[in-house]
């Protein structure tokens, strides 16, 4: 922050500072639970509270069993595999087909854009118990319901609104001209699209793609109707968990989550500067 | 001469029409096979819920010969004998291909405690003889209860047996129909509270939010860039944490034994846990929580683009910060406010996990009464109207987000 302004009076300081111990104070309550939770998941004892122990930095109370209790659990480790195999399953559907629409809507000759885009992102905006309740009704009739297919074709329709806004974005700085050079050029539409549309929207694809995969792997509200036993997915599986003996097994999966949402996050920045820079805008 | 340019130009024209067609056919088939997608995963199951909350064909697919009969009752005394042995036929069919249980569910909905009735009538007539049954079936079901004696019984069976009825968006409002078929307050009122209280832990959780994110994102707008980014993280990491991470966090700080409560008896301030977990407190916390990067993200990306010397010029003329604030910055900000206060109003109204995991009795909201009825009462019609309702009303936002705000200004992180 630059130097405060001479004609600041004790008013304007009290407040300047005021604004600065607040807004540390909210960055402290947004990180705080979440980093709470890494020091507990390395507890000895089965508590969710430090202990005199850790306090006083004894190595005797920290330990790595509850990670051992995740590598030895079956179940825990079929629900790694089951949220892995969903989330990739859903976020390929979803970023193949949300690219293609993209690249549709994002045309000045599209049709009916308005009510088709609106149509796209709706799966955001309803509630995931009214999605779930219906999916529900519509998939028995289907034999869906308890088979991965089912529970795929689901999280796929979730992750199609991050897909679709993410590429849009991509496109907006798009040069329309490119697509019509190719045509002129006598390229097919297809082959224009692999090969001169593509290589410039990657970056939105890729973190379109990567959106819709966490999207599959946090969501919990689907697999709890959809889901039979045989799919119980780590966020499933950290439900009942929560809801029936809670242990600090789920605090080291949690610990685990987080690391891994900041890999995510980590990539997905890097993945936009690339797009920003591809478009010159940097 | 004429005629060779007009036909000329109408060649143009045409072709002009045919391309532009193309252009727009090309267009809509790189659309086509997600809109197919969506219409079948996503658009379908909708549309079946809807259609679920007004359509309950199950009474009618189990007792039809006696609905049929039962058309021609006036209503008054007691349907004529024919009827009643034809439905103890019916309740002898449904005892023994173990249907009479659904049968006493649906039954039990339009005429409270007539469960026990049909299940122990049920048992009763199980092992009658066919026979005896169509020759004096009427005398043997009325022998089994009082109740069958009672026309309430009989237009409650009828009401039951309509394939298509409003009943279930009646109880969604705590509405039902009279025994003269008028619609009347219920006496137990529930779903409208409900709804009331959730309007109202989303009206908590949006004004938490502003008063919170407000004052961050306003320090992150003006700090220097460098900084802002290096903030930005400490909103990011949170907003791509999975909410059951941040729920079990919560858990883990309140609960019992739990970091919250160990600091408050160490510190001497209470002499034994308090209960800070499963209450409508908890929910609340929590999902502020969760929710206050969707507030934060909009109303940064507003207040970045607020030239800072506006402000300075109206401090530096005399005017004071909250005068200046109030008249200059607040209208400035209003976009990104509105936006992030809709956005989390919206995902609040509609939120399961969080109140499942942490709200116990009384934090519970709308859509936990809806997995209710999905998954321990399997009153899926009612549930298909609640869910009917809570979809109406986030439309309604959705709308007013899409007018005053704009989906196009939607962007991610």
């Amino acid at each position: 922050m630059s130097p405060l302004p001479d004609y600041y009076t004790i008013w304007h300081k009290a407040g300047h500072y005021g604004l600065r111990i607040m807004a540390a104070l909210v960055l402290i309550f947004l990180m705080l639970p979440i980093l709470v939770i890494m020091p507990l998941s390395f507890n000895a004892e089965p508590f969710f509270t430090f202990t005199q122990g850790m306090l006083s930095l004894d190595p005797d109370a920290y330990s790595t069993r509850w990670y051992q209790e995740i590598v030895d659990d079956q179940k825990w480790r079929i629900a790694i595999r089951n949220s892995f195999l969903v989330g990739i399953a859903a976020a390929s559907i979803a970023t193949v087909l949300g690219t293609l629409a993209a690249v549709g809507l994002a045309s000045p000759w599209m049709p009916f854009k308005r009510v088709i885009t609106a149509l796209l992102l709706s799966p955001m905006i309803v509630p995931l118990i009214i999605i779930a309740a219906g999916m529900f009704f519509f998939y028995t009739q289907f034999n869906l319901v308890g088979t991965f297919t089912g529970l795929i074709i689901a999280h796929a329709a979730l992750g199609v609104p991050f897909v679709i806004i993410t590429v849009t974005a991509t496109l907006s700085g798009f040069d329309r001209s490119l697509f019509v050079a190719g045509l002129s050029l006598g390229a097919s539409p297809i082959k224009v699209f692999w090969d001169v549309v593509i290589p410039l929207i990657r970056p939105g694809v890729i973190s379109g793609g990567l959106f819709a995969f966490v999207t599959s792997f946090d969501e919990v509200v689907l697999v709890l109707f959809l889901a039979g036993p045989e799919q119980r997915t780590i966020p499933r599986q950290m439900f009942s968990g929560l809801r029936e003996q809670i242990n600090p097994t789920i605090l080291a999966v949690a610990t685990l989550l987080v690391v891994l949402s900041a890999t995510m996050l980590f990539v997905l920045e890097a993945l936009r500067r690339r797009s920003a820079r591809l478009r010159g805008q940097e | 001469m004429s005629n060779r340019v007009s036909s000329l130009s109408s060649q143009d024209a045409a072709n002009a029409r045919r391309q532009m067609r193309r252009r727009r056919t090309q267009a809509f088939l790189f659309v086509v096979p997600l809109l197919v997608f969506i219409l079948f995963a996503f658009v379908a199951p909708i549309t079946t819920m809807l259609f679920r909350s007004v359509y309950n064909p199950t009474v009618a697919e189990l007792v039809p010969e006696t609905l049929a009969m039962l058309e021609d009752w006036e209503g008054e005394d007691l349907p004529d004998e024919a009827t009643i042995t034809q439905f103890a036929i019916d309740m002898k069919r449904m005892a023994n291909d173990r249907t009479s249980g659904r049968f006493a569910d649906e039954i039990n909905r339009a005429l409270p405690g007539m469960s026990s009735v049909v299940k122990s009538t049920a048992r009763g007539l199980r092992r009658a003889d066919d026979d005896e049954l169509a020759a004096n079936g009427a005398e043997m079901l009325l022998e089994k209860n009082d109740r069958w004696s009672n026309p309430a019984t009989w237009r409650a069976i009828r009401s039951a047996g309509q394939v298509y009825t409003s009943s279930y968006y009646l109880t969604a409002v705590d509405m039902e129909y009279d025994s003269e078929g008028d619609i009347v307050q219920r006496d137990t009122q529930i779903y409208k509270q409900l709804y009331t209280k959730t309007l109202k832990m989303a009206l908590i959780i949006t004004g938490l939010t502003m008063l919170l994110g407000y004052p961050l994102a306003f320090y992150m707008s003006q700090a220097s860039p460098a900084t802002a980014n290096f903030l930005m993280v400490f909103v990011l990491l949170p907003f791509w944490t999975s909410l059951l991470v941040r729920t079990t966090a919560w858990i883990a700080l309140l609960q019992a034994g739990g970091v919250v409560n160990s600091s408050l008896l160490w510190a001497g301030l209470i002499n034994e846990p308090i209960e800070l977990l499963y209450n409508e407190f908890s929910t609340i916390l929590a999902m502020t929580h969760i929710l206050l990067p969707f507030m934060v993200l909009p109303l940064y990306a507003v207040m970045r683009g607020i030239d800072a010397s506006f402000m300075r010029a109206a401090i530096s003329m005399g005017s004071n910060p909250i005068g200046a604030w109030y008249k200059i910055y607040l209208p400035m900000s209003l976009p990104g406010l509105s936006a992030g206060a809709l956005l989390v109003f919206i995902i609040s109204v509609g939120y399961y996990i969080t109140p499942a995991l942490v709200g116990g009795t009384d934090g519970q909201m709308i859509s936990n009464i809806i997995a209710f009825h999905m998954q321990v009462s399997n009153n899926w019609e009612l549930a298909a109207a609640l869910g009917s309702l809570l979809l109406i009303l986030i439309l309604v936002l959705y709308w007013l987000f899409d007018r005053f705000v704009g989906t196009d200004n939607l962007k991610l992180g």
